[in-house]
């Protein structure tokens, strides 16, 4: 026991909640816990592998930004974890716990899918570029929007009800999978429309992803205009705070619900689009790729800040890339990569506790008292 | 004094953040002495007690029992130096039995033997004159049965002093003199026994001493005997103020609102409001006296368009038209769009009148954010009346842009009712709004009553404190268990009137 006294079991230490901290302290907080997980992964790689940590860390670099093709392709995963993150930023704002993000993605990306393969051909490239933004919105908007008819008018939980609509959207999209499977047998879509390239994103100065970007900035700041400044931003917060008091004031609750996740939703569906017609071109079970979650984390690590959103969503593309590409540089195995992303994150979020509490030592309590 | 004290506090301090919760207070009680811990709301009492009772750790100083310094760091170490407190809030299994409720957590050797625990008990009450049967539900208990219950509790468990958390809040007059009639009797048994109250008439007639607190120090202690109401408020406050409130006769009454046999009940069928019927008039407060939990809350939001209404109506006489209009079943916004200039302060300041996290402009909009057709909100116009409010009411806070939880309960209150005066209501609703106020702020929300009051407004506030009712209201309609009844005139009524109305049970036959 490193209690000096334990006759009388004054406890070592204890915990005491912090003012709000100056912005320059919480940043440096941050700072300082990211410079500890750097170190703490390069301990844990020199231990593991014997590798020099600032190759490692110069290989990760690399890995998001080493050639051009890198960064655009950084820039365009960012792209798409920010917009997933918009998508559930306003119902998490309410304290609806959404996380059926992967679930709304996933019907976004069969939606628009399906447009590509069964019309595809048979209608001209604007008119089916306006199906799929409506189809995969849609789709995305029904499935926000089950669960919260169903908080609103019957109060289930959320957070089961959209979890599970994840697994039924995985199903469906299985099962088409095999319906559309090209080539037969296969039970994958592969390239959908490899040679009409209909329903494909064009190019933007010659950049394919440059058009997904856009779309998500502009996306970005209309979530961080619509939350700031409208009158259903203003609503969502007040639902979110106390149900009680919106309804005091007159607010229809039910109605917020419904209209909120609808928007989280219809958002999801976009990136539905943005995976299916902008990037990938095809579609299987793991389009979304777990960003359903991971934006739920950067919706939370930006305090539902849009335009911070940016710059978390950012890190974790950084950070995914980076150690994936360690993992390939150094022919270690892909655990390495997760090892790694795995203790950067542990130090950010558990930063946070630093910036909201701080520890007392009984200890030093009693020299400073001594001094005095 | 020679005598060793029970307890002793010696220079403890204790902070939140760089909010000072207590700082060097140093206090002392004896065996067999009651002692009064005196102070308003936010002086520090309640995390005094809580750090002698385990559940906070002082930063500094130490505790003393029976001479010896001590570290109490749980509730489970409060329990071994025989110390025992009762909160306001009481702590009990609703579906457990009183004994059950009352050997819950022990841990004795082998089985728990109810039979012989249940003796236990009766033998405590027999020595202090409890009123309890061991083998009643909590759920079927009052309130009263209740606090006596989580007092036998700490008795239960061996405690020599008992530290209770405003004890008296949630009775009647009646009980109280009960509470207080077994107090006395622990005190000649020699235990230390400490009450924190802010009801200054309590102090005088049951402590030996009285502590006072003010903003987390330690001002005096003094022999109760020796003291006088105006002494005690001014250590409390520190500085003499007149607790008068001027009260005007009413003018030009008229009938405002009519409430006919209005019903309501629960999800699970129990009557919330039984066959309720009254009128409030333009021009007087309409006081509403009653144990917590009588249903007042559910008059006032039947009203407000919050509550589902079995039966019955409530109609509103509109002041410019004459015009009668139907509130029932109507929803706040209806209400609001009819023209109905209804105004009300709940109970639950920041968990329905406010947004405790937003700052006081974003609240102040809470009211008038569907101004205009503009998809955007207009933020000029709360925040100057944000500013009015503060400056007008002296609310105390950094700014504008400060969220409301971070201010005091006197401060939160003044931003609530400032707002809702702001409308200019034609009827004025307010559930205990000086509860948790000092005394200062507190008598200026009965300025403010008494303002709306004159300028024509119909008053209705619920009390719980039957003095400021008797000297605030004009009439006092008395509700229990959901029923009406009586109506006094609060010119002409005793306190002990009223006290035997809250406990009533058939409907009432007294009208003024």
């Amino acid at each position: 026991m490193p209690n000096p006294t334990p006759a009388k079991r004054e406890p070592l230490f204890h915990i005491v909640k912090r003012d709000a901290l100056p912005l320059w302290k919480s940043i440096l907080v941050r700072v300082v816990a990211i410079l500890l997980a750097l170190l703490v992964s390069a301990i844990v790689v020199v231990f593991v592998t014997d590798l020099n940590p600032l190759d490692v860390y110069k290989s990760m670099f690399d890995g998001a930004f080493g050639t051009s093709r890198k960064i655009w392709s950084t820039l365009q995963n960012t792209a798409i974890l920010l917009c997933i993150s918009l998508a559930v930023t306003p119902a998490f704002k309410m304290r609806f716990w959404n996380i059926g993000a992967e679930g709304q993605v996933m019907v976004g990306c069969l939606g628009t899918a399906a447009c590509m393969i069964l019309i595809g051909d048979k209608v001209p490239s604007p008119v089916l570029m306006l199906i799929m933004v409506v189809v995969s919105i849609a789709c995305g908007t029904l499935w926000g929007v089950l669960p919260a008819i169903f908080k609103a008018y019957w109060n289930t939980n959320e957070t089961l009800f959209t979890l599970m609509m994840n697994y039924v959207a995985i199903q469906l999209v299985s099962f088409f999978c095999t319906v559309w499977e090209n080539p037969k047998g296969s039970a994958t879509i592969g390239m959908i429309n490899m040679s009409s390239k209909a329903g494909w994103f064009p190019s933007l100065f010659g950049q394919k992803y440059l058009l997904n970007i856009l779309i998500v900035l502009v996306l970005t700041v209309g979530m961080y205009i619509y939350l700031k400044y409208n009158k259903h931003g203003y609503e969502i917060a007040v639902v979110g705070e106390s149900q009680n008091t919106a309804r005091y004031v007159g607010m229809n609750v039910k109605k917020i619900i419904i209209r909120t996740m609808a928007l989280s939703g219809a958002i999801c569906g976009v990136a539905g689009l943005l995976l299916v017609a902008g990037t990938d071109h095809t579609l299987t079970t793991s389009s979304a790729g777990g960003m359903g979650f991971t934006a739920i984390m950067v919706s939370w690590l930006a305090k539902f800040n849009p335009l911070l959103m940016i710059l978390t969503s950012f890190l974790i593309v950084f950070l995914e890339r980076g150690a994936g590409e360690i993992a390939t540089d150094f022919r270690l195995n892909e655990s390495i990569a997760d090892i790694l992303t795995g203790i950067i994150l542990f130090f950010i979020i558990g930063c946070e506790f630093f910036v909201n509490y701080q520890i007392v030592f009984t200890k030093k309590r009693k020299e400073a008292a001594a001094d005095a | 004094m020679s005598e060793t004290p029970a307890l002793e506090l010696r220079h403890i301090s204790k902070r939140f953040g760089s909010v000072i919760a207590n700082h060097d207070v140093s206090m002392s009680v004896r065996k067999g002495e009651i002692l009064s811990v005196l102070g308003e709301n936010g002086s520090g009492k309640t995390t005094l007690m809580n750090m002698i009772a385990g559940i906070y750790y002082p930063d500094d100083g130490q505790i003393l029992i029976n001479g010896s310094e001590v570290v109490i760091r749980s509730p489970k170490d409060a329990y071994e130096h025989k110390i025992g407190m009762i909160h306001q809030h009481f702590k009990l299994v609703e579906v457990f039995t009183a004994t059950e409720n009352i050997v819950l957590g022990l841990r004795d050797k082998g089985r728990i033997d109810l039979k012989k625990a249940a003796e236990n008990i009766r033998e405590i009450s027999g020595k202090y004159g409890f009123d309890i049967d061991p083998d009643k539900k909590i759920y079927q208990m009052s309130v009263s049965e209740k606090q006596t219950v989580e007092i036998i509790k700490v008795l239960y468990r061996g405690a020599d002093i008992l530290i209770l958390d405003e004890p008296t809040a949630v009775l009647t007059p009646q009980e109280t003199q009960k509470l207080f009639a077994v107090l006395r009797r622990m005190r000649d048994d020699g235990k230390a026994i400490i009450i924190i109250t802010h009801k200054l008439h309590e102090v005088l007639s049951l402590s030996d001493r009285v502590s006072v607190l003010r903003k987390g120090e330690h001002i005096a202690t003094v022999v109760t005997a020796e003291t006088s109401e105006s002494a005690l408020t001014e250590m409390m406050v520190g500085k003499k103020i007149s607790l008068n409130i001027n009260r005007s006769e009413p003018k030009n009454l008229t009938e405002r609102l009519m409430v006919k046999n209005i019903n309501c009940s629960s999800r699970e069928g129990v009557k919330l409001l039984d066959n309720v019927s009254f009128t409030a008039r333009s021009g007087e407060i309409l006081g509403i006296a009653g144990i917590a939990g009588s249903g007042q809350r559910e008059l006032l939001e039947s009203i407000a368009g919050l509550q589902h209404l079995d039966s019955g109506e409530i109609l509103y006489l509109d002041p410019k038209t004459g015009k009668e209009e139907n509130l029932r079943d109507k929803t706040p916004l209806q209400i609001r769009e009819m023209g109905v200039r209804l105004s009300f302060v709940p109970e639950d300041r920041l968990g329905m009148g406010l947004v405790g996290n937003m700052d006081i402009a974003d609240n102040m909009m809470l009211r008038s954010y569907r101004r205009g057709k503009s998809i955007f909100l207009e933020k000029k116009q709360p925040r100057t009346l944000a500013e009015e409010i503060i400056k007008q009411l002296e609310v105390v806070t950094p700014g504008v842009s400060t969220p409301v939880r971070r201010l005091s309960g006197g401060n939160v209150q003044k931003v609530l009712v400032g707002r809702e005066i702001a409308s200019s209501p034609s009827v004025l609703m307010a559930a205990y709004p000086v509860r948790g106020l000092d005394i200062n702020s507190s008598y200026l929300i009965y300025k403010l009553l008494n303002e709306q009051k004159e300028n024509g407004v119909a008053v209705i506030f619920v009390g719980e404190d039957l003095d400021v009712l008797l000297e605030l209201c004009d009439r006092i309609m008395v509700i229990g268990s959901g029923k009406i009844t009586g109506i006094v005139d609060a010119r002409g009524a005793t306190k002990e009137e009223i006290g035997l109305l809250m406990t009533k049970t058939e409907g009432g036959e007294m009208y003024a």
